[in-house]
């Protein structure tokens, strides 16, 4: 407890030294910038900007990336509450009641509301990950390539099936983005796989290609000539934002609720944030003794769900440092950035890198003081930028995109690279497939098929091997559970609809 | 053709997985395979194609139970929208590897922002301007972009 106190006072060192911070504070303006855009969200905007990381040094780019992810978070509630645009799914939730408070005359409120719960959510959340993460580094350096790859099994199955929509087309998208980690050199052999003669492709698919043609690209793709302009005449001054006292105190105890819901999420690798915002929401509605006001303007269903999607995202930092089993596509991205730079995650980046681990803690502090100075003064001004027509949004982003893509690695085939994961996204995305979990399997495919091979390569073939240590059997128990589940979930669902349709219309 | 989307969105999509999986089993077992204690490189990508299989059967499966979805918005073809996007970044690989970076910016932005119904010549010219602006200053000049401004051939 105490060398975690000592290594957090050297992490704010490092986040507050001036080149740190200026490129913190840059991420986070940007990133709220790009959040409140509307149709971009944490993905497409940490995306666009990886390529600015390269020549940075690895502790400041990934300050500046997680910069951006709060800022765009923050950015997305803005969005939500007073446009009911959610640009990002997590906040759909936060539109439900943001929305109307709006028309009630109390978006700043609203938004204050959103502010002071995130702001504690993430606070929370950082504790918990200075606490837990050394505690977890300990588990980290014991696992098993067999363990770790129930994990991962584990991870990407909560991800494909627990998010929004059908969970077989997520285990397929994942199995997707498993497959194009696939492709290029085989560690192993030296084989090149799935390169059909291609140079480019001889060192794996683009993790910044993929990610910007899968969110970027196929976004435009999807939404050109489809987005209406935004027009509204919200006005927000400063002094709406802060909230009364009897305000705050309606709003205390679902903040700490959903921030406990968050807290627990993060616990679970693979859960995303969308899921964690409705059931807070969901809890929020059952508890409270006047449901009949939760659509219509209730300050507990912004204050929870925002809460709790701040804690989820806090806590997931700590599986992906400590062990390096990213729990999210945004985690995923982050990941794969510091595998650019050549750092592994794991329970060694604990001991080599300490002041990445305990910079980037300390930096989220920084990051979130940061975002609450500069919300309040900027929020009309973001407040304008959410009127930006799309015709002038898309073409810009566009040609970012394609300098993006094209600065990682010198090469003009990623673009093409990139628009041809753009096609892919939006036809997968019209035909109601999930999009983000490709990214999930793309960044752990490698790691997944390694260690898969190397379990086996140790126990000669027995496939005991995954349930012979206590850790991994339950982990594999808990996946097994979680299929069944689901197939029982399905099944039941389906039986209703057949018996809905047989049953005698009667309602009217 | 639209309504035939709409309808079977899954029965597509089901089709459309199962399409990717045989072609990856297929590639794949010109791997070496190997065995379970000893992998080839072409054993995980064949177990994921056969997943692919799998799970492209079951969505095809439901797809065939479930009603079929009426009641979604229909969302006209948007062609004009989606030609220009497609050719604009293919023509800053294209433009840019030929003649540099500035030719490229122009192609992306002007060709993509003629995707948009609304665009009109003057503003697509600005638009267009401020981003060569910012791709010489920001890119090529504060960010050390590889791609030279102009060349030829």
């Amino acid at each position: 407890m105490g060398q975690a106190l000592i290594d957090l006072w050297y992490g704010f060192g490092v986040a507050l030294e001036p080149q740190n911070l200026v490129w913190s504070f840059f991420g986070v303006i940007v990133g709220n910038l790009i959040g409140v855009l509307p149709g971009t969200g944490p993905l497409s905007a940490m995306a666009m900007l990886l390529p600015l990381t390269y020549t940075m040094h690895p502790v400041t780019a990934i300050l500046m990336l997680s910069g951006i992810f709060y800022g765009s978070m923050y950015g997305g509630a803005i969005g939500a509450i007073l446009l009911n645009l959610p640009c990002h799914s997590p906040h759909a939730v936060t539109c439900l009641d943001g929305y109307p408070l709006t028309r009630q005359g109390k978006g700043g409120t609203a938004l204050g509301i959103a502010m002071i719960s995130s702001f504690f959510a993430a606070s929370f959340g950082i504790i918990v990950m200075i606490f837990a993460s050394p505690l977890l580094v300990d588990i980290a350096y014991q696992l098993t390539p067999a363990d770790i790859f129930s994990i991962m099994l584990f991870g990407l199955l909560a991800g494909a099936t627990m998010a929004k929509g059908s969970a077989v087309k997520g285990v397929a998208m994942t199995t997707l983005g498993l497959f194009l980690g696939v492709v290029g050199t085989d560690i192993n052999s030296g084989v090149q796989r799935f390169t059909f003669g291609m140079v480019e492709l001889g060192d794996q698919i683009s993790l910044v290609a993929l990610a910007l043609g899968l969110f970027g690209v196929a976004e435009f793709l999807r939404s050109v000539n489809r987005m209406d302009d935004v027009s509204s005449g919200i006005k927000v001054r400063l002094r709406d934002m802060r909230p009364s006292r009897a305000e705050l105190k309606q709003s205390f105890f679902p903040m700490i609720r959903g921030t406990l819901i968050g807290t627990l999420f993060g616990a679970i690798p693979g859960t995303g944030p969308t899921i964690t915002t409705f059931l807070a929401y969901a809890l929020e509605r059952r508890i409270t003794k006047t449901p009949e006001r939760f659509g219509h303007g209730a300050l507990e269903g912004v204050a929870s769900p925002e809460a709790s999607s701040h804690a989820k995202t806090q806590v997931d930092f700590i599986p992906t440092m400590t062990i390096g089993i990213p729990g999210d596509p945004v985690m995923a991205l982050l990941l794969g950035a510091l595998i650019i730079q050549g750092i592994q995650p794991g329970p060694r980046l604990f001991a080599q890198h300490a002041d990445i681990f305990w910079g980037l803690v300390a930096s989220f502090w920084v990051g979130n003081v940061l975002l609450m100075i500069l919300n309040v003064p900027m929020i009309g001004l973001w407040v304008k930028l959410l009127r930006v027509p799309y015709r002038y949004l898309f073409p810009s982003a566009l040609f970012f995109i394609a300098t993006g893509v094209y600065s990682t690695n010198n090469r003009l085939f990623e673009v093409e690279e990139a628009l041809v994961f753009g096609v892919i996204g939006a036809i997968f995305a019209a035909l109601e497939f999930p999009i983000a979990p490709i990214v999930l399997g793309f960044v752990l495919g490698p790691m997944v098929e390694e260690n898969f091979r190397r379990a086996l390569l140790l126990s000669r073939g027995d496939l005991g091997v995954f349930v012979e240590r206590p850790l991994c059997a339950i982990v594999i128990g808990l996946s097994v559970l979680l299929l069944l589940g689901q197939i029982l979930y399905h099944l039941r669902k389906s039986g209703e609809k057949k018996s809905e349709m047989l049953a005698p219309v009667s309602e009217p | 053709m639209q309504d035939l989307i709409r309808k079977y969105k899954d029965v597509i999509g089901g089709g459309l997985i199962l399409l990717i999986g045989t072609g990856v089993v297929y590639k794949g077992s010109t791997y070496k395979f190997g065995q379970l204690g000893n992998m080839g490189p072409g054993f995980f990508p064949v177990a994921l194609g056969a997943l692919l299989l799998v799970l492209g059967f079951v969505i095809l499966l439901q797809a065939s139970r479930a009603a079929p979805v009426i009641d979604a918005p229909r969302l006209p073809a948007e062609w004009r929208g989606w030609i220009c996007i497609v050719v604009g970044l293919l023509a800053f690989a294209f433009i840019g590897a030929r003649f540099g970076l500035v030719p490229a910016t122009v192609a992306v932005v002007a060709i993509s922002a003629f995707g948009d119904r609304k665009a009109r010549l003057k503003t697509v010219v600005i638009l267009t301007a401020a981003m060569v602006f910012i791709a010489v200053v920001v890119f090529w000049w504060a960010l050390k972009l590889q791609l030279p401004l102009l060349r030829w051939g």
